[in-house]
């Protein structure tokens, strides 16, 4: 790939986020949070019932992952994103509890990328079944939240220099959109 | 002459076939994958093929699952109908077999015990069991792990007669746009076309055991095939949907008889990490 890699380590910012653009491959080193559909579910009832969150997402990566069970001496087992549109109805709640991003699979509903732009959060892209691949890049992992989901509980990950490409960002941009348009034999 | 089977024996084998499908995609699939790369002009499609053929061979090397989805366990077995059981009740054999493989094997357990009130069964059981009685005195088992991905971008319709190839054509072809990167592409495209619904999504699904490359033995269909490959991977969704050529591996199609009022078509779509696992006791 002729495009630069851009580094980023968490904690990030706002800023960082911001300067963020479609097509970017970025490596990221750093804290995660890990939640899928069940775990978006009971974040939505706390807001919904004034409950505490069990973890503070402000400035915070999401990532919709469901790994395998850890064999013996490793740390996770197999993970790769999910498909992320099942979450989009949840979108603007981790937006409003402050998130910079987001990281999964596949097209998102028109509102996500709406709400990226609204909030400043970008939806980046890892690579569906690459599981083997992207465990090897995930250091630490630890249950922090919801551990009777078993896989679908969040967890709070150390990953380093994981890849990922920037699928919608900021200003609103979605590059699955421009790439499929641009291969498309009509 | 009857042949008896201990049911041990096939829980053995359904838990080794479990696991081995979920670490090694096979010799065809590889191929394909390389294929791929080599034809692919998008340069994010290629990185991506290439981190999948990457994935492939670790996962192998490590025996650790090529996807974290590593699905509801759909068994197909092809029961020779001289052959009798001895030990435990075949559906619950089957089953203790999934649930040894997946929990020895550490997979993930993704089955819920209802779809509404939604509490996981921890072991991955049941699983989905097709069996058909078959001359002679063999069993052939094909173990195929189904992620949740793509068989959620799966699709029926009852076209009418006057709609023809040209209508089932264009539900095939909306079908697989419709899914575009969250299938995982490039797909294996299984179609069902005839017979009644719950046998055109069984061909549907049937359909992708057929190896990438391999043609319908019909003319009409073999030549169905070629075609829609072609128009699909026109599209642009590219590996996972980055936007490139190549969208599908390949399109398999079964058919069956059907009514005179029918023209019944499924869709099953089959992820790049094809993992199916198949033995014969």
């Amino acid at each position: 790939m002729e495009n630069k890699v851009i580094k980023l380590t968490t904690p990030l910012t706002r800023e960082d986020i911001i300067k963020l653009n479609i097509g970017d491959v970025v490596e990221l080193t750093g804290y995660i949070y890990t939640a899928r559909d069940a775990a978006h579910r009971r974040l939505k009832e706390n807001y919904e019932n004034n409950r505490p969150q069990p973890i503070d997402l402000e400035n915070q990566i999401i990532f919709y992952v469901g790994p395998t069970p850890a064999k013996p001496g490793k740390v996770i087992g197999s993970a790769a994103p999910t498909t992320s549109a099942r979450m989009d109805k949840y979108v603007e709640l981790t937006a409003k509890l402050g998130i910079l991003g987001m990281i999964g699979k596949g097209e998102r509903a028109d509102y996500v990328t709406d709400l990226c732009k609204e909030y400043g959060m970008v939806y980046f892209l890892s690579i569906g079944g690459a599981s083997a691949m992207i465990a090897n890049q995930i250091k630490k992992c630890d249950v922090v939240a919801y551990e009777d989901l078993g896989t679908e509980s969040i967890k709070r990950l150390y990953v380093e220099n994981m890849r990922l490409i920037v699928g919608i960002d900021s200003k609103g941009r979605v590059f699955q959109e421009e790439q499929v348009k641009k291969y498309r034999i009509e | 002459m009857t042949r008896i089977i201990d049911t041990e024996e096939l829980i053995q084998v359904i838990a080794k076939l479990s696991m081995d499908a979920c670490y090694h995609l096979n010799e065809n699939v590889i191929q394909a994958l390389k294929d791929a790369y080599e034809s692919e002009e998008s340069p994010y499609g290629k990185d991506t093929l290439k981190l999948l053929l990457d994935n492939a061979e670790l996962a192998s090397k490590e025996e650790m699952p090529v996807c974290h989805d590593t699905g509801m366990a759909v068994v197909m077995m092809e029961i020779g109908e001289q052959v009798s059981w001895k030990g435990r009740p075949l559906v619950e054999a089957v089953n203790e077999g999934v649930r040894k493989g997946y929990i020895e094997g550490y997979l993930r357990k993704s089955v819920l015990a209802d779809p509404i009130e939604r509490v996981n069964t921890n072991d991955n059981t049941p699983c989905v069991l097709h069996t058909e009685i078959v001359p002679g005195d063999k069993v052939k088992i094909t173990v195929m792990p189904k992620g949740g991905g793509s068989e959620n971008m799966g699709t029926f319709t009852n076209l009418v007669p006057a709609d023809g190839i040209e209508g089932v054509k264009k539900y095939i072809i909306d079908s697989v746009l419709k899914a575009g990167g969250k299938a995982c592409p490039p797909v294996v495209v299984g179609v069902g076309i005839g017979g009644t619904m719950d046998m055109t999504t069984l061909l549907a699904k049937k359909a992708l055991l057929r190896p990438i490359g391999s043609r319908n033995p019909n003319p009409l269909y073999a030549k169905l095939e070629e075609e829609l490959l072609e128009e699909i991977n026109k599209s642009g969704i590219g590996p996972l949907g980055m936007g490139g050529r190549m969208t599908a591996f390949d399109v398999h199609i079964e058919s069956y008889p059907c009514h005179i009022t029918s023209l019944p078509v499924a869709v099953n779509l089959q992820c790049h990490s094809v993992r199916q696992a198949s033995a014969e006791l």
